[in-house]
């Protein structure tokens, strides 16, 4: 059996009276995006800071790579701790900085690097985080969403194997939120560190993860992948989850994967074995969009696009869910292949002007007036019987897709 | 006997909570003590790690910078208090002496009272009051804002790299802004003592010269160095330790403890110059 990167062996951890783990038991394999979800005031931070080495636990070991943290000795503890960055809740960057010279500091302390070289490293993570205007400003003097940027850039700066971000999307709004999950999803592809997360967004970590451990009472009660984590039975589904779910479909008009599942599940009693139904598959071409333009855009299209598919088939009688982060599913019961692809021409041309939800302009590519931003839509039909598994139908669709549109987004508002 | 075996033990209850009462301002005594001693140990511990912190590399910059900040910036200060500290000692002086016919020993009660005691412990004082405070408020701000844990996080030392350059930079502009303190204080008892009361100059400077010798002034900067370690570190650790208050957390610690490190460093001031003036007098 593999070694996990990580692993605590019944950590508990009490301050004073006050017990906030206890027998945690967990493993993080490297490379991997693993997200700690829990209550507010369940310890999740307290737990990432285990691992970083900022509190110690009252009982158990934490193990990094196999060997026991307390068992290293203090030079090979600060060599495993090296690898280690830690983005904080509140950014925790120095008011009296500069945001290049907050991005600097780990490397001007802790290398022997020149000051060229560390000019070059620097430079190059600030044009990566978008922030080549704010390099010379105080971090006061920065939105919420860009000092969560330039923390970013300062945790990546010494190229981390392991990074933890503990509530990185706090305090933003839904766009933001969205746009800071892609963009760690898109680092860790591109750099290839094992990320790990302190998160409430549910379902939105769910894109961006490929574990989930669930944090409840003390205790990590769920170990395993977001699809694991769909169909795990335990109160904390419905004390947490599904109360966060209902908000998110509030918000969006879109499903989460279960309750989606879910609602296939009551459509298929309901209907006859011989009832047909249509699934559509819907993918905004990543690729395309992220050459062209940075994580808030792309977010802003992803949102717009998502409203706009929600809204229009319900109208339809269909219901929708989020696949992946550019990619989104919908089902119309009733409806055979033909009634679909008819549906979903007529979808493309509702897009044209259509102002969504979140106030973002989408329309045909030719129209726009050269300052919005051009993505491709593809999408894919398939049709199904009660009987067929929803993935199957899905997989089916999503195998046929084609380019169905070329369109533009203005989500200037 | 078996009557006398019950009620023994009921008087035994009955006297407990009398004892307890009787007991809690020593056992609150006691525990006051063991915290105060806990602290002193901690701060010990804490001067001694920043003091080592000082001989690392890259902290050249930052001790210049520190320099700046304590030393630099509070000239202004020292130069105003010690301008009228010198003309008042230079006028109540004059007025004491001359009734005895001594106005010529001017020179010297200025100087030596400068030097010796008003120079080292009014300019820590003052420093106290301008930076100190700001350090601890810096600290402790850094402090509840995780900046502190975000340097540990990145592997650099916290105490080396905020606390280490303050201390080295108060054990330097301590001396230099005592020594700015007394002579612009002989010059304001020049001014007072000589150009307003007509006492002679020559006198003044002569009494100077031939009563001050380079041990005044070695006592002196000792006084100096030992203010400095000891506002520094107070200052400091005010700050660092300001999330473990336990009257008051976030910002309320941070004021809290700044109002500490001044009250404490001004008390530590005066007591540590009464000790090491008893000191250098005894040897």
């Amino acid at each position: 059996m593999d070694t996990p990167f990580i692993e605590f062996r019944n950590v508990t951890k009490r301050f004073g009276t006050l017990t906030v783990l206890e027998g945690v038991d967990l493993k993080i394999n490297e490379g991997e995006v693993t997200t700690i979800i829990g209550l507010s005031g369940s310890g999740k931070s307290v737990l990432l800071k285990h691992i970083i080495g900022l509190l110690k636990p009252d009982d158990g070991v934490i193990l990094f790579e196999g060997k026991p943290l307390n068992e290293m000795s203090r030079q090979e503890l600060n060599k495993t701790l090296s690898q280690i960055s830690y983005m904080f809740q509140g950014n925790a960057l120095f008011d009296s900085m500069t945001v290049y010279e907050n991005i600097a500091l780990p490397l001007r302390e802790t290398t022997k690097m020149t000051k060229a070289q560390i000019d070059k490293k620097v430079s190059a993570r600030i044009e990566q985080t978008e922030l080549t205007e704010a390099a010379s400003r105080y971090p006061s003097e920065l939105s919420g969403g860009m000092q969560k940027r330039a923390a970013l850039a300062r945790v990546l700066v010494t190229d981390p194997k392991v990074v933890l971000f503990d509530e990185p999307t706090t305090g933003q709004d839904p766009v933001r939120k969205n746009a800071i999950l892609s963009m760690i999803a898109q680092y860790q592809r591109k750099f290839g560190f094992t990320a790990i997360l302190v998160s409430h967004e549910i379902p939105d970590v769910y894109f961006i993860s490929n574990r989930i451990l669930a944090l409840y009472q003390k205790k990590i009660v769920f170990q395993g992948s977001p699809e694991e984590f769909e169909d795990f039975d335990h109160p904390f589904q419905t004390e947490v989850i599904r109360s966060l779910e209902g908000l998110q479909h509030e918000l969006t008009g879109m499903y989460s994967k279960r309750q989606f599942k879910l609602q296939n599940h009551a459509r298929m009693k309901r209907t006859g074995e011989s009832e047909i139904y249509a699934v559509l598959v819907h993918t905004l071409q990543k690729d395309y969009l992220t050459a062209n333009a940075g994580h808030r855009s792309h977010e802003e299209v992803l949102k717009g696009v998502e409203h706009c598919i929600a809204e229009y088939f319900a109208t339809a009688g269909g219901f929708s869910t989020r696949l992946k982060t550019d990619e989104f599913a919908t089902v119309l019961p009733y409806s055979n292949i033909t009634e679909a692809e008819d549906l979903s021409r007529d979808f493309v041309n509702s897009l044209k002007n259509r102002r969504s939800k979140s106030d973002t302009v989408i329309g045909s590519q030719h129209e726009h007036d050269g300052k919005g931003m051009d993505f491709k839509l593809l999408i894919g039909v398939a049709q199904g019987l009660p009987s067929d598994e929803i993935e199957a139908v899905i997989e089916a669709a999503r195998s046929k897709q084609k380019e169905t549109a070329c369109l533009y987004c203005d989500a200037r508002r | 006997m078996n009557s006398e075996n019950t009620v023994a033990p009921d008087n035994q209850e009955d006297r407990l909570p009398a004892v307890r009462l009787m007991a809690s301002p020593f056992a609150a005594l006691g525990k006051k003590a063991i915290r105060l001693v806990n602290n002193l140990g901690a701060a010990g511990i804490f001067l001694f790690l920043a003091f080592a912190g000082i001989f690392r590399p890259k902290q050249l910059v930052k001790i210049l910078h520190q320099i700046y900040y304590i030393g630099a910036r509070s000239f202004g200060i020292i130069a105003l208090v010690s301008l009228f500290t010198g003309m008042v000692l230079g006028l109540q002086s004059y007025h004491a002496l001359v009734q005895f016919g001594a106005e010529g020993a001017l020179g010297t009660l200025v100087s030596l009272t400068l030097i010796r005691e008003l120079g080292p412990v009014l300019t820590a004082i003052m420093i106290t009051a301008r930076a100190g405070s700001a350090i601890t408020a810096e600290i402790g701000i850094q402090r509840i804002s995780e900046q502190i844990d975000a340097l540990y996080t990145m592997r650099i030392d916290p105490l080396r790299f905020l606390v280490s350059p303050r201390i080295a930079a108060a054990i330097i502009s301590f001396p230099l802004l005592t020594a700015i303190f007394d002579v612009i204080g002989i010059l304001g008892g020049y001014i007072s003592g000589v150009l307003l009361m007509r006492a002679s100059s020559a006198s003044y400077i002569y009494r100077i010269q031939s009563n001050t010798d380079i041990g005044d002034i070695a006592d002196g900067f000792i006084k100096a160095i030992v203010f400095a370690v000891i506002v520094s570190t107070v200052s400091c650790y005010q700050g660092y330790f300001a999330h473990m208050r336990t009257d008051g957390h976030g910002a309320k610690a941070v004021g809290l403890s700044t109002t500490a490190a001044v009250v404490l460093s001004c008390v530590l001031i005066l007591v540590s110059d009464y000790v090491v003036t008893s000191i250098l007098i005894g040897g």
